[in-house]
């Protein structure tokens, strides 16, 4: 669907030129979640602007849907860029504009007739949940509604992609989750791919398929989300997901299990069962899960008895459950 | 006497409301090529955004007693006389098309690049954004500008009381400081004050209810 190769961006500044992206190398397949994460300053944002041309690569190529962007006119550009959805974490609604009629604005854009414009745009406040808003401005909205307007108007004009730009990056954890929820949905209704920008692994965690990490201007790594979430290489991912506890910490040259819940059943007392079966006790140095919809998300780190014939049943009893789990010994 | 002063309030009316629609005919354009065309601008064309700033800040930095005598044969040449309110009416908007630019300028300059970036992302011609975003995201700002616009060439029209311009200046120069009339001058002084704070506060007042950003929550 998105294919980028070997992208480079250069800005030149008064002080000098300032490498952005460094030969980034990626693919991203129709209908998945991509999720692309880095720190502030590792060039993520520049690198979304660059798959609809909002930045224009130094060097490399952007192909979308078999077509390459550097190769159309400035027609075509635009025209290009009405199949290509984006939100932003600044929402940047217009503020003279009620929520209908900001819908309406990219099918203004794209030539559809104002009452035309008006149907669709009711229909999407509706898939949003925002039926009773259509006459409210955005000053009027909270930060979750004012993301729900933005992803109905990024959704106006049937686009085959949607970029998000740190959606969810100024909104609540409640209201994160509810966007989050909201752009799986989406997903899975239209078949929308979507390319999501974050700082948080959290986001990458909870909707993604796959992950990009970014670092320094370059892609790091890259692969399934739950690879990537359970054996991190790169020093930048170790950073994002492995558990920063000062008990971890103080405990390096133990033997520890780092567990992750990727959607196991939040029902079932997994950790209490299996001390019970494995007849071995367990100590949690370190927890960090969440119940989404009866779905269990996070990680465990659980200090492991000094009894090798105790740790073989406790790793046969994960993988039982199919539990991603791997031994480690944090910070060592 | 009332009369007289009557007669000039509707000439000072005349000439400003004139003038400030006409200013905004040629400063609006001007005002928005201004932005758009530079450095950070949509469309950035920076030797012709060099120019018009040259132009615009030259005729700005003429004082406007000198202009309205610089400009009597491009006056004449118009409007075929030199003297009435008529006649004020050019020299007011070759100086007030300038300042208007400006003003349009700073008020487009104000929208949020954020929504302009939006704008692009669905893939705007720079010809929408102007219509669709630029203008109106502005219009609280441009009206504000256009109060202090309106009240600013008012302040110029009694200027051109000194050279026959007729209205409201006329009177105040003639009978309060060649006669020694001090009473009249008063008055026009104070016609003058009402006015310009007429034209303010309907100019704010117009603003803040065609601002949708600061309707409060009820």
């Amino acid at each position: 669907m998105i294919r980028l190769q070997n992208i480079s961006k250069v800005f030149y500044t008064d002080s000098g030129p300032v490498e952005a992206l460094k030969d980034i190398n990626l693919s991203i397949k129709k209908g998945e979640i991509f999720g692309i994460i880095g720190l502030s300053g590792a060039g993520k944002s520049t690198l979304v602007r660059c798959i609809n041309f909002l930045e224009k690569p130094t060097e490399g190529n952007v192909i979308l849907d078999g077509r390459d962007l550097g190769g159309l006119t400035r027609k075509e550009l635009l025209k290009a860029r009405q199949s290509i959805g984006m939100i932003f974490q600044g929402f940047n609604l217009l503020s003279q504009r009620n929520a209908l009629r900001n819908i309406c604005f990219p099918l203004e854009i794209a030539g559809v007739s104002k009452s035309d414009a008006k149907a669709r745009a009711y229909e999407l406040l509706d898939i949003v949940g925002l039926s009773d808003k259509a006459k409210a401005y955005p000053s009027q909205l909270s930060g979750g509604q004012m993301q729900r307007v933005t992803i109905a108007r990024a959704l106006a004009t049937n686009p085959k992609v949607l970029l998000c730009d740190e959606a969810t990056s100024a909104l609540d954890p409640n209201t994160t989750q509810s966007i989050l929820e909201l752009l799986k949905d989406i997903n899975r209704k239209f078949g929308v791919t979507i390319v999501v920008i974050t700082h948080e692994m959290k986001v990458i965690e909870q909707i993604c398929n796959r992950v990009a990490v970014i670092d320094r201007s370059r892609i790091v790594e890259q692969g399934d989300v739950r690879e990537v979430f359970m054996r991190p290489k790169s020093d930048i991912a170790k950073q994002l997901i492995l558990p920063k506890s000062e008990a971890v910490e103080f405990l390096t040259s133990r033997r520890c299990l780092r567990i992750v819940f990727d959607g196991n059943s939040s029902f079932e007392p997994i950790i209490s069962n299996m001390t019970l079966e494995c007849h071995a006790v367990v100590n949690i140095l370190f927890a960090d899960t969440k119940n989404i919809d009866g779905k269990a998300f996070g990680q465990m780190v659980l200090q492991l008895p000094d009894d090798d014939t105790a740790i073989e049943r406790i790793k046969a009893y994960l993988e039982s459950k199919n539990i991603l789990y791997k031994e480690e010994y944090l910070n060592a | 006497m009332l009369k007289l002063l009557g007669n000039g309030i509707l000439e000072t009316l005349y000439m400003t409301v004139t003038s400030t629609a006409l200013a905004y005919i040629i400063g609006l354009p001007l005002g928005i090529l201004l932005s758009v065309t530079d450095r950070t601008g949509i469309t950035p064309i920076p030797t012709l955004n060099k120019i018009l700033g040259f132009i615009v800040n030259l005729i700005r930095s003429v004082p406007f007693l000198i202009l309205l005598v610089a400009i009597l044969p491009i006056t004449r040449a118009i409007v075929g006389t030199t003297i009435g309110s008529t006649a004020t009416i050019v020299p007011l908007v070759f100086a007030a098309a300038p300042f208007v630019a400006r003003m349009v300028e700073s008020s487009i300059k104000e929208v949020d690049a954020g929504v302009i970036e939006a704008a692009h992302s669905m893939g705007s011609s720079p010809v929408q954004i102007i219509y669709k975003v630029l203008i109106p995201e502005a219009t609280p700002s441009l009206i504000i500008g256009a109060a202090i616009a309106i009240t600013t060439i008012l302040g110029y029209s009694a200027m051109a009381g000194f050279v026959g311009g007729g209205g409201l200046g006329s009177i105040a120069i003639n009978y309060g400081y060649y006669r020694y009339q001090e009473d009249v001058m008063l008055i026009t002084v104070l016609l003058l004050v009402v006015i310009v704070q007429i034209f303010q506060e309907v100019g704010m007042k117009i603003a803040k209810v065609a601002d949708k950003r600061i309707r409060s929550e009820k």
